[in-house]
């Protein structure tokens, strides 16, 4: 029965044009955010993306006064330049003051959030934002996805991937040891910033499918879980991607059962049971065989130690 | 004596494989280093010793241009380092890599040569022969396809150190090598110093261990934001010099 009903889903993907966008769309985003989420992650950045994604809310409210429209590409550019905005705000207080990193990252997601929920509020009271609902960047609502806004998302994922194909090399080695590549000639200040600029294009798809809230969670969990199967970057990056993409689908099918659910969160709960799955049952790393591994280990010890106490015994004789 | 033999050096048309002039560096509003003039000699195996926050690793960084100088000017063969950075490999303190990032020792040991890949062209057959080369030297053939969390320290180490004869310079600039490695790792490594060495290369090491300098070393470099002492261990490794080093230290903290 729930096979069915699973089966009837899958198929709408390719029947149903409404849900084909949905999924596609959500497909765009977790491909995109895993494979640069893998970044994110290495780096020890996890929350600068998620104040990135934060800062950006503000810019889709400024965007929607100033241009008065509700087109996703204004938007889109508008929460760009937010989100690259409370990233350049992160690392100056940073690099400014004594403040460190973790505050620093506090202060700019808490206030560029607030005042994209007071900009929202405020674009609602007088009327505008209600029925399109600038709000569904909040939790993300992939059903209000349609052709041209997936093409756009597209257009920008290629963007972001041509970036990562051409330059892996210089992000791996300005990942890796940073200073290294710097003593080699490859700037890794503003390697970092090209790698922060396509992470923001990412963060920015994202809002349209999982929102501003979780879409932290896009960048680390599918990274996260790859990095439990896999041992090179490239790998990493595939199989990241991979698990973004499915939790995007996946998600999107589930949240299309009922009227009216955030495809976000659905999409994130996905990704995170993707995640749970790789951190018990992945060979290497995986909390099951590493216990398993401990308990053979233990008793290869203790089958040493009764073999040589025999040995002992048989030379004593 | 110093300033007399570098004068007939530079007569003989001969340069310095590294000079420094009047370098200072700044971190915020603390001097790090202060004044530092100081020419490294062609083909010798060099430590640099101090007390912690006397500026060793500030001193190599700054040399390639990794932190901000305040005043002075550092040249590689008579040119900045912007033009001459095929001749340098730098081999930064092993703590300041993430070891469980997703890669193994062979891959690591490439990165040596992406400086003259430069952009856009990628790692090849021709690259990883290399690099297997000098995974071979410095006894880490077998660690190859080996997850970098999964080495030792020592082995670590050793990776870097491969890495760096991948780039194949005149000049290494190492930040403690020898920290907290195994013996067999310093007597490898050391060796392999040597040998470059004796193809005229030159080595400037940051080391931290005063009981080996005068085994190990030529010429030492003794610093303590301002440079202290610098020339033949014979010469200058003296108690003396050395109470200076690092009692100037605690004048300073007190």
């Amino acid at each position: 029965m729930v096979l069915e009903e699973f089966l009837t889903i899958f198929i709408g993907i390719f029947t149903d044009y409404t849900l084909r966008y949905v999924a596609l769309g959500s497909a765009i985003l977790g491909i995109t955010s895993g494979a640069l989420g893998c970044f994110t992650v290495l780096r020890k950045q996890s929350l600068f993306g998620d104040a990135l994604s934060h800062a950006a809310l503000p810019g889709i409210g400024i965007a929607y006064l100033f241009a008065g429209t509700k087109d996703s590409l204004f938007l889109m550019l508008g929460a760009a330049v937010f989100a690259w905005f409370g990233g350049i705000v992160t690392l100056g207080i940073t690099s400014t003051t004594r403040i460190k990193q973790d505050a620093a990252l506090g202060i700019t997601l808490s206030v560029f959030f607030g005042l994209g929920i007071v900009l929202l509020t405020y674009l609602q009271s007088i009327g505008g934002a209600s029925q399109g609902g600038l709000d569904r960047f909040l939790f993300g609502q992939a059903a209000a996805l349609i052709e041209t806004d997936v093409i756009n998302l597209g257009i920008l994922a290629a963007g972001c991937f041509a970036v990562l194909i051409v330059f892996f090399k210089e992000f791996k080695i300005a990942t890796f040891d940073s200073a290294f590549g710097q003593s080699l000639g490859f700037p890794t200040k503003y390697l970092s910033a090209l790698l922060t600029s396509v992470i923001v294009v990412a963060v920015v798809i994202g809002l349209n499918t999982v929102g501003v809230v979780l879409m932290v969670a896009m960048l680390i969990a599918p990274a996260a879980a790859a990095r439990q199967w896999i041992s090179s970057l490239k790998s990493m990056l595939i199989l990241s991607a991979i698990f973004g993409g499915i939790s995007g689908i996946i998600g999107s099918m589930i949240s299309s059962t009922t009227e009216g659910m955030s495809t976000g969160p659905v999409i994130v709960i996905t990704i995170t049971v993707i995640l749970g799955i790789s951190l018990l049952f992945s060979p290497k790393q995986g909390y099951l065989f590493q216990y398993i591994r401990k308990k053979k280990q233990y008793q290869n010890n203790s089958n040493k130690i009764t073999t040589n106490s025999e040995e002992e015994t048989s030379r004593n004789r | 004596m110093e300033q007399t033999s570098d004068h007939r050096n530079l007569t003989e048309g001969k340069m310095h494989p590294i000079e420094i002039k009047n370098l200072s560096v700044t971190y915020r509003t603390e001097p790090a280093l202060w004044n530092v003039d100081l020419n490294f000699p062609e083909g010798k195996l060099i430590a640099i010793v101090g007390p912690n926050g006397a500026g060793k690793s500030t001193l190599i960084k700054a040399v390639m241009g990794l932190v901000p100088i305040t005043a002075g000017k550092v040249s590689v063969y008579g040119k900045p380092y912007s033009k001459q950075r095929s001749k340098i490999a730098y081999v930064p303190q092993r703590g300041s890599v993430d070891w469980d990032f997703p890669t193994d020792a062979l891959d690591v040991v490439e990165m040596g040569l992406y400086g003259k890949l430069g952009w856009l062209r990628r790692p090849n057959s021709q690259t990883r022969e290399k690099a297997r080369e000098c995974l071979v030297k410095v006894g880490l053939e077998d660690y190859a396809d080996r997850q970098i969390g999964q080495l030792s320290g020592g082995q670590q180490q050793r990776v870097f150190v491969a890495r760096a004869l991948a780039q194949d310079p005149q000049i290494y600039l190492m930040d403690e090598p020898l920290n907290g490695v195994d013996a067999t790792t310093e007597e490898t490594i050391l060796t392999i110093l040597e040998n470059i060495r004796k193809e005229g290369k030159t080595i400037v090491m940051v080391h931290h261990d005063l009981q080996t300098v005068d085994k190990y070393f030529d010429w030492v470099v003794m610093l303590n934001r301002n440079l202290i002492s610098k020339g033949p261990i014979k010469e200058v490794f003296t108690k003396e010099n050395l109470d200076r080093t690092y009692q100037d230290k605690q004048r300073m903290s007190i």
